[in-house]
């Protein structure tokens, strides 16, 4: 091959770099917890942490409630400030008269008072309203995992880091949640079915194969389970969970109980072996999971951590920073062969037509059952 | 060229002075497009006298972590098209050459920005479909995204209004409401609730929300006196002066200015990217609508057109010199695809297929597309699906474009007549099909329709054109630059898009009505431009091309029967000039509003019959659905 030919395939190359879901069996996870506004942390640096410590807290600005003083009392807006009994900044309790209008001697008595308790922030005289901040209201953060806090960042919050095993999700609905590792299926083809889901699961994050299905999601949050991992979920079921549509993958504020993590995508979908064995190594530990996805620009992917000291830290993958190359372990993600794991064979320079008509980069691939032709989009790299 | 006004060509005068060289000794000029994801580079050069496009580049955004920084993006695009055409642009330390030198380097570097979801708005004003609703266009048209329309009259309670506020953290608020010397009092409750509610910007804790106010000018002062510490405000003339005259074009410069100075100037890598730019960054739906508004001008018809993206919908209208956006935030094909799903109904979406597809197959499709957003289809299969969904978003995006394609409000209409009053309630929008002349798409799955006939069927179902419409697609993405660059060139940029850019797919004649299957509704006669002619009775719920070379064009004489109208009326004759494209002329006698049979097998049997029609997809998969 010549120099120009090298350089032109390793661009090829590069271009053919496709991200895939980190599966990580022991790496330094990093988790930094800040404050919507600034605060004041908790802890100090060196401490150690456990998934429910608090490690900052902020008082957001309270709600302003906002009334129409001038017609509650019936007078003129320019007039209210005359017939304030409170003024700005006098702290005022909910039900407290703020304004009164008495004329013809006290014979005709109209009040105003406060919707709620607060302090008196603001009274227009050309619309007439009053505006009450009600009391600041504490945000606190925990730490999410368990771990050593390795940065404090002044007024905002903390680094948090802890030797874990590490997997991403490709979808997940429900927030952070923790709970020890215990499988239910013994292989990673098996559905998770309600029966397999019993009271000893209560607190837990239950591991599962290919599918988990409505009745088996309902019965686990009956039952106070703390989290799922899964391979598939049929997309009708979502909105059976959800109670709604969902629209956008956005997600991880939704008022559920037990957040759930899909591994590979939407229907009956084998979990990769790799992911399964991993979380079947860790049964028993304590595991921190996060179902919060955002699929549009600043890619957020739903994560599984588990704090453990069994095996030491792997160092980082460099075969990833090169791309894809012929060896490649590649899983398809899309049909007609999605979910098929197989390895790269060629990356033909030149575009080729595929079943659709259209000419796209494409990549040999050696299935279990013999070499396939896919578009390059259409693939993603296995970390191992 | 010789023949258009020379008004459409005036530059920007400010910006020649500027230039390094004078306008006719620019050789290059280089144009990026930073997307939410991909980073878009587009260099134009001149050949021969004559501004060409001459290459591209992608590359992804860089404006998240671990880069945090636009400008490697940028860079990386522009890199990609100095290896395609081995000519220099980046010095070393890789910034771009400006001048340029004998052979290296470019004349004009200008750009537009989507990076980071692209310029977030919230409107406000005091009523909701009057200075609210101009609001909301004047966002619009600006480019940006309106997360939420407040009004005094908006039937939310107080609480509701600040919890949405607090909550939403725009880029900006526009605030409306009250003619000149109009109501003061509904305009400070609106004011005062934004006030309360302390909106915090997306951007950032540390720096003042911007705030345009564009309402009644008689409460400038109480508005300087409530906001003016709180929020970088600025004071533009009224959106709606009196009732019967919308005044979007102050607050859609301020808009513009602002979002330079505040929000682009905090985004990462913004600064040194506005050092580069020789134009004001313009948010990227506001080039693509400048573009849109380009061919309107150039062409001096009116023009819909469509922005079919992976995330978003945009719809621009340009009727009777009105431009219009609209923005449909989550109807896409990709990431909101799923969102079209929701909004479509899944009967909707399979009412376009040949072929069986279970409805919780096609959900864990489409869900699965949703998730992995950047994968194509492999199969013919997943395709058709895809092309289907495509529909449904168009329909429902210009469904959207409508309702904001309004006329005003409030506006007095006491010397219409009772007939006039009447049309006027029962027709809100004044967007009407059989006077739009050019459809124009844009969009990964237009442009990357393996057969052209493909988009202009898909454009043709979504938006059913009526009467003669000419269909135009981009061949390469690159309307917004185009669209930032006509801003001060427009003639260079109009000399691009007319030789680049777009692809004539065809002219559709689509009369109006309704028939029985099988009844005879139109006769079509065209004098072809070999001298040959094609004559033909069509009957209702047929679809048929002729083939007509792009450029070249076609004398025909239409005759519409019971009551069809084509254009000049129930059952007039029309007699025009129809373009031809890549598709050709595609006679469309099935019938406004289009209907697609309900019942599965007749179904089948009509979208095959229309799909062979115009050679949609390969011969072969046509046989084995009709199976």
């Amino acid at each position: 091959m010549t120099a120009e030919e090298t350089e032109k395939v390793s661009a090829e190359e590069a271009y053919a770099y496709t991200p895939g879901l980190k599966v990580k069996k022991a790496i330094e996870v990093l988790r930094t917890r800040m404050l919507p506004i600034p605060g004041e942390v908790l802890v100090k640096k060196k401490e150690d942490v456990d998934f429910d410590t608090k490690v900052a807290r902020a008082e957001v600005p309270g709600m302003p409630s906002i009334i129409r003083v001038n017609e509650v009392i019936n007078i003129a807006p320019e007039e209210v400030k005359n017939f304030m009994v409170k003024n700005v900044g006098d702290r005022v309790e909910e039900g407290e008269i703020i304004a009164k209008y008495t004329p013809f001697w006290g014979l005709i008595k109209r009040f105003a008072k406060a919707p709620s308790t607060g302090i008196i922030e603001a009274i227009s005289d050309i619309t007439g309203q009053v505006v009450i901040r009600e009391p600041p209201i504490p945000v606190d953060i925990t730490a999410f995992i368990s771990g050593k806090v390795v940065e404090v960042i002044s007024e905002r919050g903390v680094v948090i880091e802890t030797p874990s095993a590490f997997i991403q999700g490709i979808f997940g609905i429900g927030g952070e949640k923790h709970g020890k590792l215990s499988l239910v299926v013994e292989s990673n083809e098996e559905i998770v079915t309600a029966d397999r889901i019993e009271t000893k699961h209560k607190g837990k994050i239950i591991v599962g194969g290919s599918l988990v299905t409505l009745e088996a999601y309902k019965k686990a949050e009956e039952l106070g389970v703390n989290g799922i991992i899964v391979g598939g979920i049929k997309g009708v079921d979502l909105k059976e969970i959800l109670g709604y549509e969902m629209g956008v993958a956005i997600t991880g504020h939704e008022d559920i109980n037990t957040t759930l993590v899909v591994t590979e995508g939407f229907g009956k979908m084998n979990m990769s072996i790799r992911t399964f064995n991993l979380l079947k190594d860790f049964s028993g530990y304590d595991a921190a999971i996060n179902g919060a996805t955002q699929i549009r620009a600043g890619v957020i992917r739903p994560e599984i951590i588990i704090p453990q000291e069994k095996y030491p830290i792997e160092s980082s993958d460099e075969s990833l920073e090169r791309g894809m190359r012929p060896g490649t372990p590649v899983r398809i993600i899309r049909e007609p062969y999605f979910g098929k794991i197989g390895i790269v064979v060629s990356l033909p320079v030149h575009l080729q037509k595929i079943e659709t008509e259209s000419d796209v980069r494409v990549l040999e691939v050696k299935l279990e059952e013999g070499n396939v032709v896919v578009p390059r989009a259409n693939v993603e790299i296995i970390e191992e | 060229m010789s023949n258009l006004s020379s008004s459409i060509w005036e530059k920007d005068e400010e910006v020649v002075l500027k230039l390094h060289w004078p306008e006719e000794e620019m050789e290059r000029i280089i144009v990026t497009d930073v997307g939410s994801t991909t980073t878009k580079a587009r260099l134009f050069k001149k050949v021969n006298g004559e501004w060409r496009y001459a290459e591209s580049g992608e590359s992804p955004t860089t404006v998240e972590a671990p880069y945090e920084n636009v400008i490697r993006g940028v860079q990386n695009a522009v890199r990609e098209i100095e290896e395609l055409t081995n000519y220099t642009i980046l010095s070393e330390d890789g910034k771009i050459i400006k001048p340029r030198k004998d052979d290296h380097g470019v004349d004009f570097c200008c750009t537009t920005s989507s990076a980071g979801g692209g310029l977030q708005m919230m409107v406000a004003g005091v009523i909701k479909t009057m200075t609210t609703e101009s609001a909301n266009r004047a966002a619009l048209g600006a480019g940006a995204i309106v997360m939420d329309a407040i009004a005094v009259d908006d039937e939310r309670p107080h609480y509701v209004k600040i919890e949405r506020i607090r909550n939403l953290r725009p880029d900006m608020i526009l605030l409306a409401g009250g003619t000149d010397g109009g109501t003061t009092k509904l305009v400070m409750e609106i004011a005062e609730i934004i006030a309360a509610s302390d909106p915090k910007a997306r951007l950032g804790v540390d720096y003042k929300l911007p705030l345009v106010f564009a309402g009644n000018i008689t409460v400038r002062p109480e508005i300087k006196k409530l906001v003016g510490d709180k929020f970088a405000l600025s004071i533009v003339d009224n959106i709606r002066p009196v009732l019967e005259e919308e005044n979007t074009e102050p607050a859609r410069m301020a808009i513009h200015e602002l979002f330079m100075e505040h929000v682009m100037s905090h985004a990462p890598g913004y600064p040194e990217l506005m050092e580069w730019a020789d134009l004001d960054i313009l948010p990227t739906p506001a080039g693509e609508g400048m573009a849109m508004q380009l061919i309107a001008k150039v062409e001096g018809k009116n023009v819909l057109g469509v922005g079919l993206g992976g995330a978003t919908t945009n719809v621009y209208s340009i009727f009777n010199g009105r431009f219009v956006r609209s923005v449909s935030a989550n109807l896409g094909m990709s990431y909101s695809i799923s969102n079209v799903l929701r909004e479509a109904g899944k009967e909707n979406i399979l009412r376009w297929l040949p072929f069986e597809l279970e409805e919780s197959e096609l959900v864990d499709m489409l869900r699965n597309k949703m998730i992995r957003p950047t994968t194509i289809p492999h199969t013919l299969k997943s395709l058709v699906v895809e092309h289907a969904v495509a529909r449904e978003a168009l329909r429902l995006g210009l469904q959207h474009h409508k309702t904001i394609a309004t006329r005003l409000k409030g506006a007095k209409i006491a010397h219409r007549m009772v007939g006039e009053m009447m049309e006027y309630r029962l027709r809100a929008t004044y967007i009407d099909m059989m006077k739009i002349v050019i459809i124009a798409g844009t969009g990964g799955l237009l442009s990357h329709a393996p057969r052209r006939a493909q988009s202009l069927l898909a454009l043709t179902d979504a938006f059913q054109p009526e009467g003669v419409t000419k269909i135009y697609q981009d061949s390469v993405f690159m309307m917004p630059h185009l669209g930032v660059l006509s801003t001060a060139f427009p003639e260079i940029a109009w000399n691009i898009f007319d030789k680049d850019c777009l692809v004539r797919l065809g002219t559709v004649i689509a009369p109006v009505g309704l028939a029985e299957q099988g009844e005879k509704i139109l006769n079509v006669n065209m004098d072809m431009p070999d001298g040959t002619n094609f004559e033909r009775d069509l009957e209702f719920g047929e679809i048929i091309r002729v083939p007509l070379e792009e450029r070249k064009t076609a004398e025909v004489v239409l005759t519409p029967k019971s009551e069809f109208d084509v254009g000049a009326g129930p059952e007039k004759v029309l007699q025009t000039t129809v373009e031809g494209g890549v598709v050709g002329v595609v006679i469309d006698t099935r019938g406004r509003p289009l209907t697609v049979p309900t019942d599965f097998d007749a179904r089948k049997e009509a979208l095959i019959k229309w799909f062979k029609s115009l050679d949609l997809y390969p011969e072969e998969s046509m046989r084995d659905w009709e199976k």
